[in-house]
């Protein structure tokens, strides 16, 4: 169309505007942007639907009662399809845990960030080896609880402390500590 | 594409001819795999390979689609369905035993097929491009594989998923939310059973896919051979059909037999007892390890067990795994030597066998060892040979080395001299 010389061809003819604007080319642009703008817009639901259903979600929270817990002892529950582990934690354990500098850490936080304000004997976590996701072991009785007395993951040897921090192995994070709330003196509600 | 001198098809009948004129298949497999496509006459074993890996691909396809038949990707029936595939159905245990140890023979074709690719440098100009469709064949084959083994929702099935797509979980800000879409969970349940069934079912199609492919890019230069000399003349070559059928039909039954002694007298050695315990998302077998074919590429995973610069060890373990294959795709641009063969690559051929395989062969061993000593340390130094050999040795062989001299041609490397091959030597009789 700029290149148009005196000679007035067929094409010329027919498509040029005053503004130099052809409409086949106004055509085109718009109608090959909506089938594209079309096209992808039909990608979000195809990548949605892979994301975890209304009913999986709805299994989110999970309720329990930590009163029956003796200090020293765990219990397991499941969170989300995953193991959670539940500790009351002795004195000892929480001196353990309190006496260790937060530089030699590797992933450093206080027994206090933690646990909730009150209950700081409490130690709830998921019970998944933060490595590659195998369940640690040390919650139930007579289970190795590992160097650090608090779990310890026998896949690839991670072991976590009685705050259920990272100490030694390929984990790189503590022991996930999930969103939750006491709902009264001893109900948690986790998620 | 073909030799000029290649046999043209002629229909015979009014029939093919008939076709001929209207859908020229018959023509296309005669071109293909028929009298119609001259061959290098001096390929050896190794390059039975294809052939018998495409094999193994129609055999898995028949299979699974007759266990699909029988099958139900729910986590509360899935495990039982492949009891009741064992036990009730006809001849179910003969399909199930056949679909586990194919997968196996599938691999095993494979890494020959690799090995045969390394050696004789297959990859090199101008068959690149066969090469990067050969790369991505074996990641889809991996992925398959990979979701296949979760379907019969034992121990192992659901503690490879959630290891493998732990993995991603190790992506820095993206992991977690990417780890959970691919679940469609926050573990593996009827979500990712589903999908991976549905995906473990598409996969091989999108393979076959491929492999057309592969073999359309293969028609174009035409096989390499042992000596690594391009094809000259007619002499070099013999028609495929009834030469190579006959050559792969042999190594067919040498595998077969094989494949047979697996299936019926030892089913369940290439696999682990732990998968014959249903998934329980509370209790972790003591010693998680996955199939055999994956054991060198879990061995680089976990060869990093302590943070690199800033990145986390978990994810330098990542990293490595994905790219110890990924670094094929650019080892026909890393390797400058103009001489394929390693018959001619003195240097070439000690890395090869004294570097490269037993670093290949310490990683497998590795991988199927628990993760302690003397394991993880022979794993750290085989994967920095592994990434050395690819990264820093080929390319310098390809530019210090002295190859030996190579035969002017395929039919001097046979037959000592060009001038002893007959003339028309190929236009045997019509079959």
């Amino acid at each position: 169309m700029a290149e148009a010389t005196g000679t007035a061809t067929a094409d010329t003819v027919i498509d040029s505007g005053d503004d130099g604007v052809r409409r086949r080319d106004f055509i085109n642009i718009a109608a090959v942007s909506a089938a594209g703008i079309g096209g992808l817009s039909v990608l979000y639901p195809l990548i949605s639907q892979m994301a975890p259903s209304a009913d999986v979600l709805a299994e989110s929270s999970t309720e329990l009662d930590t009163a029956a817990i003796a200090p020293g002892q765990a219990i397991k529950a499941i969170f989300r399809k995953q193991p959670l582990f539940v500790r009351r934690l002795t004195e000892v354990e929480l001196d353990e845990a309190n006496a260790v500098q937060l530089a030699d850490l590797r992933d450093p936080a206080t027994m206090a960030d933690r646990t909730k304000e009150g209950h700081g004997d409490i130690l709830v976590t998921m019970g998944v080896c933060t490595h590659l996701g195998c369940v640690p072991l040390g919650a139930a009785e007579g289970e190795n609880k590992g160097e650090y007395g608090g779990y310890f993951c026998p896949c690839h040897g991670s072991h976590y402390d009685t705050a259920g921090r990272i100490r030694k192995g390929p984990a790189p994070t503590n022991l996930e500590v999930p969103e939750y709330e006491f709902t009264s003196e001893s109900i948690i509600r986790v998620g | 594409m073909s030799f000029s001198w290649a046999r043209q098809y002629e229909p015979k009948n009014g029939f093919t001819q008939w076709m001929d004129e209207r859908l020229p298949l018959p023509r296309l497999v005669y071109n293909a795999v028929g009298a119609g496509y001259p061959v290098p006459r001096n390929l050896n074993y190794m390059w039975n390979f294809g052939v018998l890996a495409g094999f193994f691909l129609v055999l898995q396809i028949i299979t699974g689609v007759v266990l699909a038949m029988h099958y139900a990707s729910d986590a509360t029936v899935a495990f039982a369905k492949v009891e009741h595939i064992m036990r009730d159905v006809n001849w179910g245990w003969l399909m199930r035993y056949a679909h586990a140890n194919g997968a196996s023979f599938f691999f095993i074709v494979i890494y020959m097929h690799i090995f045969r690719g390394f050696f004789y440098s297959s990859y090199k100009a101008p068959r690149e491009m066969i090469w990067l469709l050969g790369v991505v064949i074996f990641l889809l084959m991996m992925a398959t594989a990979f979701m296949g083994y979760v379907l019969p929702w034992g121990q192992m099935s659901f503690w490879g998923a959630k290891v493998i797509t732990g993995l991603f979980g190790a992506i820095p800000l993206v992991g977690e939310p990417l780890q959970v879409w691919l679940l469609g969970g926050f573990a593996p349940d009827d979500a990712a059973l589903n999908r991976f069934f549905s995906l473990h079912f598409l996969l091989p199609f999108v393979i076959a896919g491929v492999v057309i492919m592969h073999i359309w890019a293969l028609h174009i230069p035409g096989s390499s051979n042992p000596t690594g000399v391009e094809v000259k003349q007619e002499s070099d070559t013999v028609p495929f059909h009834p030469y190579y059928t006959a050559k792969d039909g042999f190594g067919l039954g040498v595998i077969l037999i094989l494949f047979a002694i697996m299936v019926f007298f030892l089913p369940n050695a290439l696999g682990h007892p732990d998968n014959y315990i249903e998934a329980n998302p509370l209790s972790t077998p003591a010693h998680i390890v996955p199939e055999w074919y994956f054991w060198p590429f879990y061995a680089i995973l976990r060869a990093f067990t302590v943070d690199f610069l800033f990145i986390p060890a978990k994810l330098m373990g990542v990293i490595a795994m994905f790219g110890s294959i990924l670094i094929w795709f650019i080892l026909p641009w890393l390797d400058r030597s103009p001489v394929r063969s390693g018959h001619y690559r003195p240097l070439f051929r000690k890395f090869f066998w004294f570097g490269l395989i037993p670093a290949m062969v310490v990683l497998f061993i590795c991988g199927g060892a628990p993760a302690e000593e003397p394991y993880v340390m022979l794993s750290q130094l085989a994967t920095a040979y592994y990434f050395l050999h690819f990264l820093v040795i080929i390319p310098i062989i390809g530019q210090i080395e002295k190859p030996k001299p190579l035969p002017y041609s395929i039919t001097e490397a046979v037959l000592g001299s060009d001038k002893k091959a007959v003339k028309g030597e190929n236009a045997t009789p019509a079959v």
